[in-house]
């Protein structure tokens, strides 16, 4: 008998492409693309690729997504003073960045940060319609709404740093710039600025859930796959008709940590995980130089930060040589 | 699942083996291996010590490396002569050589062994030509060469840092050699290379490209203008949780701090923890005391960079000024530094020369 994983395939199914199913009423319409099969997609998932639908809010998204990533790329590009090999050689450097401080919220010169506020606005509508297209495509299907409010929980941090924070900061200047190492830069600076993130309750919050959420993905992923062989990897079965493999599961827990979830709660846990992540993160960045502006002296008034014992600093080492 | 097979098991019953000597050997050896390439690759532990500069458990610390592991190359030619007890009526520079200007109290003796020194320290090949040309010893006192006039000034310098830094350079001092290592350039110098992107300008300009300013980082490439060749605030913090928006840094201004900061990293060697109690950088209280230190060098750089240079701007050649815009040749860390966090491993620079100590015309020999 032939095994069927659920990654690195063995078996693939291979014929004629799935096309689904009509509903009479436009599901199947405004797709694009002749479906194919492809061995190496095989091996990791579906074998089938495409079709997808577009309609509307699709094409606006792709639109402007690539209106946004264009004008990030000749930017640098222009930067570089249109030399290809410096592009590619500076390209993890180079970076579309937001508007000097002295702009605030006017509409800076293109080359200090026009462009800046122009491929936003880009890539505003683009992301915008990527979330509406996430809703439609559920509500067609029947689906519930889960994965585009997942998918809003990131929209909210995308907003809190590129639009909420710096309009409530009066300025762009704030917002974080595009660039592979520039963002980087922008992160540590942002910290140092207010006086140590890790200080920030809310910043607390979002590592526990996105830590939370890399154990809890392990620990269920692991136990599905180590019940499947006892059907476990049919979750949705298990879920109404209780079967060895979900007794095994949960026993294995409880019996190891003295509590189990059961073969449905154990999705939400991983959904409110994942999306109180971006949601406590924003709340924290929101937050900073805002309500707040040095985490760490905020952080010792309310008892937050532990101060040393007894006395500290160099006068305390002094007496010990150096 | 995995199961040995049948064969294996009945061929293992009728050949045992007795196996723990062989893999004690194979352990032993094996382990062995490990530690000696680790000890070759990574150094070895007992050759440091660590001296808490802080409280424990944040990295706060000087960290001792045995001497012989990370000597300084550059004290092998460092040459120094003990200075001549002047004798009484001995003549003094300014009276028998012309144009004497700042050296002229000291005593033909110990003038003559430091113009010595120098040429050892700064021009090994070219020697005494390379500030007083091809004449006759007659001509040494005309102004004709440009790198006499800078040498004058560069002595002024040195005795100005001896005098007035002394909590900076410590007991070592600094002397010409602290710099330059032989050569007539020193290394570690730096010159303005902003903006550094085309097509752009304000903070757009400035940031976001690898140059050896910004420390190879997408930091901003101005850090060293603004802070050691002006006197922009390094200071980014709120000192209380909440305050008025009104007068605070901007991200671009932390930004700069930081690629400030990365220099200063690299030209000691040194990590964040050398200077900072990482969980609150600002808090003078909770720092090391080498924060100080840095704070004082910054003034002591700005001074070198400002009061100093500025004076030879009229006499250096082109070949001498930055090739993008023609600037001055400017000093940070790294050009006495140089990788160390204590210079030439805190080399006594100044005890043979009690002249570079003092900008008055008083010299104190013992």
């Amino acid at each position: 008998m032939p095994e069927y994983q659920n990654i690195f395939n063995q078996v693939q199914v291979q014929g004629e492409p799935e096309m689904g199913m009509d509903n009479g009423r436009g599901l199947i319409g405004e797709r694009v693309g002749k479906p194919f099969l492809n061995t190496w997609a095989g091996w990791i998932g579906n074998a089938q690729i495409g079709p997808i639908k577009l309609g509307f809010f699709g094409l606006t998204s792709l639109f402007t997504g690539t209106l946004w990533l264009n004008i990030i790329g000749i930017n640098m590009l222009s930067q570089v003073d249109w030399s290809l090999s410096e592009f590619i050689r500076q390209l993890f450097w180079l970076a579309l960045e937001p508007p000097s401080p002295e702009y605030g919220l006017s509409m800076p010169p293109l080359d200090d940060g026009g462009w800046y506020i122009i491929a936003s606005f880009f890539l505003l509508i683009s992301v915008m319609s990527w979330w509406v297209r996430t809703y439609l495509r559920a509500a067609e299907l029947g689906m519930g709404k889960h994965i585009c409010w997942a998918f809003a929980a990131a929209i909210w941090l995308f907003l809190v740093l590129g639009l909420f924070r710096p309009i409530l900061m009066g300025s762009w200047s704030e917002a974080v710039p595009y660039g592979i190492f520039p963002h980087l830069d922008w992160t540590a600076a942002f910290s140092i600025r207010y006086g140590n993130l890790y200080y920030n309750p809310f910043h607390c919050l979002s590592i526990v859930f996105l830590y939370g959420s890399t154990l809890l993905f392990a620990m269920h992923a692991a136990t599905i796959l180590a019940v499947t062989r006892l059907g476990g990897d049919r979750e949705l079965e298990q879920i109404i008709d209780r079967g060895t493999a979900s007794e095994r599961a949960a026993l294995f827990w409880r019996w190891t940590m003295g509590f189990n979830a059961t073969m449905e709660g154990i999705h939400r846990w991983a959904w409110w995980f994942a999306v109180l992540t971006p949601i406590t993160g924003g709340i924290g960045i929101l937050l900073t130089g805002t309500v707040v502006d040095n985490w760490f002296i905020w952080a010792q008034e309310h008892h937050f930060a532990p101060a040393y014992d007894g006395s500290y600093g160099y006068d305390a080492y002094q007496a010990e040589g150096q | 699942m995995f199961r040995k097979p049948d064969w294996y098991e009945s061929w293992a019953k009728a050949n045992p083996i007795k196996s723990s000597g062989p893999l004690v050997l194979v352990g032993t050896v094996g382990v062995a291996l490990i530690v000696a390439v680790g000890i070759v690759l990574l150094g070895n532990p007992y050759q440091t010590s660590t001296v808490q500069t802080g409280p424990r458990g944040i990295a706060l610390g000087v960290i001792k490396i045995d001497a012989s592991r990370t000597k300084d190359p550059t004290i092998e030619d460092y040459y120094t002569e003990e200075p001549w007890l002047p004798e009484e009526d001995e003549p003094l520079a300014g009276d028998i050589y012309e144009n004497v200007q700042v050296l002229g109290h000291l005593t033909e003796g110990n003038f003559n062994r430091l113009m010595g020194a120098m040429s050892l320290w700064i021009a090994p090949e070219e020697g005494c030509a390379y500030c007083h040309g091809d004449g006759d010893v007659e001509t040494y006192g005309e102004d004709t060469l440009y790198t006499k006039v800078v040498a004058r000034t560069m002595i002024q310098m040195t005795q100005n840092i001896n005098e007035g830094y002394p909590d900076h350079v410590g007991g070592a001092g600094v002397n010409c050699y602290t710099c330059h290592r032989g050569q007539a350039v020193p290394s570690g110098i730096w010159f303005s290379n902003t903006p550094v992107n085309a097509n752009a300008s304000g903070w757009s300009a400035v940031q976001n490209r690898a140059t050896m300013n910004s420390e190879f980082t997408s930091l901003p490439s101005d850090a060293l203008e603004k802070y050691l060749n002006d006197y922009n605030v390094i200071r980014v913090h709120d000192l209380e949780s909440r305050v008025d928006n009104d007068g605070t840094a901007s991200i671009q201004d932390t930004e700069r701090t930081y690629s400030l900061m990365n220099y200063f990293s690299n030209a000691l060697d040194v990590n964040c923890t050398f200077c900072h109690n990482t969980r609150a950088f600002y808090d003078l209280d909770q720092s090391a005391p080498q924060l100080g230190q840095a704070q004082l060098a910054i003034g002591m750089i700005q001074e070198m960079n400002l009061d100093y240079l500025t004076e030879i701007e009229d006499v250096l050649p082109a070949n001498r000024l930055g090739p993008i815009h023609g600037d001055l040749p400017k000093v940070g860390c790294l050009t006495c530094h140089k990788g160390y966090n204590k210079p030439l491993n805190g080399l006594d620079m100044v005890t043979d020369w009690p002249e570079l100590t003092t900008t008055e015309a008083e010299v104190t020999y013992e």
